[in-house]
């Protein structure tokens, strides 16, 4: 195990290496000039020549990159080219919607998903369990800014029983308010991640349902809901857990999209927005955090997965082989 | 045909297909032409209604399923044919080369489609080639992961060294052999990723990222039906739900190519 988290940790590193480094590489070979963001229309060459060397874009890509990474270890990720604010302090005030509704989505995904995966697996042949089935293939092609509009069209216009977007100025200050904003957003993405878990949750729970192990213990007399409780779940956990890891990064991606269908102030509207003003620093601060968090969700995934399945560690590699 | 899911899925798919091509040909009006009332309900003049800029909405509708499937296919093939590629490179080359790889395409997985495409379209401005593009090179790894591993299966075969013991060359392995063994699981997943694609092509445009007007994709239409849900719920509606059919269709011919390839797989989804 302790050789095993080595391995994996290393890989970790360097991945995040390798993409910090496509990252920077990528946004630098862009097109268009970041210091015309700084500039007004008509500005003259030596304007622009100083626009460029304030923004360092003036010296050569390996030292720009040098000055990156010292300012990234000092979690310096620059200055917005639009508001001249620190990104990391932009980034760190919008957390605080995104976090919540990516986590609150994720909970409530899983806790829709793993029941539900479980039924359809137990109730095969008969009309529910094909009708449930039905409904998450459905979840699998909606795209997810979609259900939030129909949501809100029904909810919000309609009804008028929750807010169509916004969030409070008082931020978590004013908590139900704020809960309330997230309430709709919360509940498009984890119907959306609800459909495609599922699908898993129900692959894995056949396979234990057919397995030699679980049979066994049906023969020696243990009741169905006893065998599964005491086998079952681990062995329905196993190849579930790196899933949920990849559906959490999936989740965060919908916040990504929810949020500017719900005008939420998170990451994913700065993102849309930096991206439509060629704010270079804010997209390059955003995708490193993001690309960061997935790789390194996905590292903790790896790791509990083999704590639960004792069958993994017997083998040498395990990751990517 | 021994699949219903097979069959459903190329019913679904079969008749986008089909409206993109009569667009191709024929559309009510002038994808361009504002000349209906502006939010006009559905009547006779116009079936479906018009806009908020007074277009007609079976129009725009048409139009879109051309966009979605030409982005869609356009994104497949890029992205099927590069990680095929990477996948039969991985495969075949040596120990240190392979763990090159293998490592790049975890890195590469990690990057979320949305994230990469986002990129791409940010250094080549929003068009219909930068959207497969994108979609396409984001879909790569995907596919060539597990390539890699089918590859690496096949070739571990004792049949494949009998083959190579009796002279055959390389490419002839990898038509002879590998290409028939992977080949299921490959169609799979393009299906699968066909219908990924639309949905990431139809998430970039309701960003505002996609292919510019006259390219009436129906995330933009989404994106524009926005703000009149009230007034006009159908334009909200229609492009949805046909965004919907396309990937169900898409997703059901996975399933029906994996039952066929695999009984043992049915009722598996």
């Amino acid at each position: 195990m302790a050789a095993y988290l080595v391995r994996r940790a290393l890989l970790l590193a360097l991945s995040l290496a390798v993409s910090s480094v496509a990252l920077f590489v990528l946004l630098r070979v862009l097109p268009g000039d970041p210091a015309n963001a700084l500039l007004d229309v008509g500005a003259t060459a030596r304007q622009a020549a100083a626009a460029r060397h304030e923004l360092g874009t003036d010296l050569p890509l390996s030292q720009q990159f040098g000055g990156w990474l010292r300012d990234l270890a000092r979690l310096d990720l620059g200055r917005s080219l639009v508001s001249s604010l620190p990104v990391t302090s932009e980034i760190a005030g919008r957390l605080g919607v995104t976090v919540p509704l990516t986590v609150l989505a994720f909970l409530l995904a899983a806790l829709i998903a793993v029941p539900t995966g479980f039924l359809i697996a137990l109730r095969r042949g008969t009309w529910y369990g094909t009708l449930l089935a039905g409904v998450s293939q459905l979840g699998l092609a909606v795209p997810v800014f979609w259900v939030g509009m129909l949501l809100v069209t029904v909810f919000a216009l309609r009804l008028r029983w929750l807010p169509a977007g916004g969030f409070p100025a008082e931020d978590w200050a004013a908590p139900a308010a704020a809960l309330t904003s997230l309430l709709l957003p919360v509940v498009t993405i984890a119907l959306v991640m609800a459909a495609s878990l599922t699908r898993y949750v129900h692959s894995a729970a056949l396979d234990v349902l057919d397995s030699d192990y679980l049979r066994t213990a049906r023969a020696l007399g243990a009741p169905l809901r006893a065998a599964l409780w005491r086998h079952g779940l681990r062995g329905v956990a196993a190849p579930v857990v790196p899933i949920l890891a990849i559906e959490l990064a999936s989740t965060f991606l919908g916040a990504v999209v929810v949020e500017n269908v719900f005008a939420l102030p998170g990451l994913g509207s700065m993102l849309v927005r930096a991206f439509a003003q060629h704010d270079y620093p804010v997209i390059q601060g955003v995708l490193t955090l993001s690309t960061a968090t997935v790789l390194t969700i996905g590292f903790v995934a790896d790791t509990a997965q083999r704590l639960i399945d004792p069958r993994l560690r017997r083998t040498a590699a395990g990751t990517s082989a | 045909m021994r699949s219903r899911a097979l069959v459903a899925g190329c019913v679904l798919l079969g008749g986008v297909v089909a409206i993109a091509l009569v667009s191709a040909l024929w559309t009510p009006y002038d994808p361009g032409d504002t000349s209906g009332g502006r939010l006009e309900p559905p009547g006779p003049e116009h079936w479906l209604g018009t806009d908020r800029l007074g277009r007609d909405l079976l129009t725009q509708l048409m139009i879109g399923a051309r966009v979605a499937l030409s982005i869609g296919a356009g994104a497949v093939a890029l992205g099927g044919a590069l990680g095929l590629l990477a996948g039969l490179a991985a495969g075949f080359a040596v120990r240190w080369l392979d763990d090159v790889m293998a490592v790049a395409l975890d890195v590469l997985i990690a990057f979320p489609t949305l994230l990469l495409a986002m990129l791409v379209i940010a250094a080549r401005r929003g068009s219909l080639l930068s959207a497969v593009t994108a979609i396409g090179l984001a879909m790569t790894a995907v596919v060539a992961r597990p390539a890699r591993q089918q590859v690496k299966r096949v070739l571990a075969q004792d049949y494949v060294t009998a083959a190579r013991t009796s002279g055959t060359s390389w490419p002839g392995i990898v038509a002879g052999h590998v290409l028939p063994n992977i080949w299921p699981a490959l169609a799979v997943n393009l299906a699968l990723q066909l219908g990924r694609a639309v949905l990431a092509e139809a998430g970039l445009s309701y960003l505002g990222l996609g292919p510019p007007p006259p390219n009436a994709s129906w995330g933009h239409m989404l994106r524009e039906a926005q703000t009149t849900v009230l007034v006009a719920p159908g334009d909200v509606v229609a492009p949805g739900l046909l965004l919907v059919l396309l990937v169900i269709g898409a997703n059901l011919v996975a399933d029906g190519v994996r039952e066929v390839a695999d009984p043992l797989l049915r009722g598996r989804w």
